[in-house]
């Protein structure tokens, strides 16, 4: 441990007789102790706090007209989020009050992330092969980020449009947009639900039973 | 014949490189660290499996479960000239500089501007329970919109503190510019989170920074594929 080697100087005759010095040891294990103690703090309490982000556009402003105008009704699909958790359903193409069905989903694995897969795989398709070009060095990462916006903003790839009400919780659209972002859907809109999807929406809430 | 002697007493270990290593690491993780200023609403952010990080330079709404807004913009020099300007904008508030001061250290806030006087002064205990009002947080109504004073009075003081620091406009676009930030709680309705993005749109801001937590990894590895 701490050890101090005292100069023993060149053993001359002049040398004046001094109190017989060895090395003197100092006990270091308390501060150790305690540095490493800090140090385990330090490391533990960084690593925890870090909030991350979600980027999300908005566009200037949306009209329900606006998007149906834009999308052909074969791209678009419509995802309905209600006050509960359970409460989310999609429907495809365009909604018609007397046949359009409700189906109900989730954000889980194997809810809403693979009816996205399944519609938008020929694009999904595209962008593994250019994530896999990118791993391999074979393109860098502007022409990647490139190539990608092309891929995904293809005139045929589907649009989503997300229809909120008042009461639906933050989380639920977090989640929603966290799927598009996955299934690399980034044709999409957030818009209030109109009234006539509000209506079909609860009464397809009574029919399955769900908690109101 | 003569035995291998063995050395008696404890064996000694030079232990100095290995604390010289543990303080520098102690020093490192001291430096770097950010302690989280202490804020008003406990706040559950949602999860998501986005990466990126909490821009540097932003101005951060938080929303909580109630909807009500807290307000909050880094830097204590920003946050100074931000309400000098509002103090500008609204005549009949008036602050000591003492009070400005400390304002800019507070961290976020989340009051009208006619108690953010009483607020300021106060200690914990009166800060506390100023929060927990049901009335607490930033008007955003039509008619006192004071969120949208807010937002345009730090843009303000962020630009101009960006010019007296010499970046230019290629920078601000890319890394040094000024982001926005919404935290809120999972559970907030959607229409409060709407209105808050009704008053950025007003002042065309139409890019934002939804604060997530991480979700864990291996919900994210089966995504990936």
């Amino acid at each position: 441990m701490a050890e101090i080697i005292q100069n023993e100087g060149g053993g001359g005759k002049h040398q004046k007789k001094r109190a017989k010095k060895g090395h003197v040891h100092m006990d270091m294990t308390p501060m150790v102790d305690l540095a490493f103690l800090l140090l385990t703090f330090f490391i533990l309490a960084t690593s925890l706090s870090k909030p991350k982000t979600m980027e999300i556009i908005y566009p200037k402003e949306v009209k329900e007209d606006d998007v149906k105008t834009k999308v052909a009704d074969e791209l678009a699909t419509t995802l309905l989020i209600g006050e509960e958790d359970e409460h989310i359903f999609y429907y495809s193409g365009k909604f018609k009050p007397d046949s359009t069905v409700l189906v109900q989903t989730n954000f889980s694995k194997d809810g809403l992330r693979k009816v996205l897969l399944d519609k938008n795989q020929r694009i999904n398709d595209q962008v593994t092969i250019l994530k896999e070009k990118l791993l391999n060095k074979e393109i860098n990462d502007s022409t990647y980020a490139r190539a990608y916006g092309k891929v995904v903003n293809d005139s045929l790839a589907p649009f989503v449009i997300v229809k909120t009400i008042e009461k639906s919780k933050f989380r639920n659209v977090v989640n929603a947009i966290d799927e598009l972002n996955i299934t690399n859907v980034k044709k999409r809109a957030i818009i209030d639900m109109g009234e006539s999807e509000n209506i079909a929406m609860r009464q397809r809430i009574v029919e399955l039973g769900l908690k109101k | 014949m003569p035995k291998v002697k063995m050395p008696k007493g404890a064996p000694s270990l030079d232990m100095t490189p290995m604390v010289d290593l543990g303080f520098l690491l102690v020093t490192f993780f001291i430096l770097t660290a950010k302690f989280r200023p202490n804020e008003p609403v406990i706040v559950d952010t949602p999860k998501s499996t986005s990466e990126l990080a909490l821009p540097e330079k932003v101005i951060l709404v938080t929303i909580d479960k109630d909807g009500r807004v807290f307000f909050d913009l880094t830097g204590k020099e920003i946050k100074k000239a931000m309400l000098m300007g509002m103090l500008e904008r609204y005549p009949n508030i008036k602050l000591s500089q003492e009070t400005v001061d400390r304002f800019a250290v507070l961290g976020t806030f989340g009051q009208p501007l006619e108690r953010l006087d009483q607020y300021v002064k106060g200690d914990e205990k009166i800060r506390a329970a100023l929060d927990k009002r049901e009335d607490a947080g930033i008007p955003l109504d039509s008619l006192n919109n004071q969120l949208g004073d807010w937002i345009q009075e730090g843009y303000e003081a962020f630009m101009v503190d960006a010019q007296n620091k010499g970046f230019t406009i290629a920078q601000l676009r890319d890394k040094e510019g000024l982001r926005y930030a919404i935290k809120a709680d999972g559970a907030t309705d959607y229409d409060k989170v709407e209105k808050v993005i009704d008053v950025f749109r007003d002042k065309n801001i139409f890019q934002f920074n939804m604060v997530t937590s991480m979700e864990s990894g291996d919900e994210v590895e089966t995504a990936a594929e």
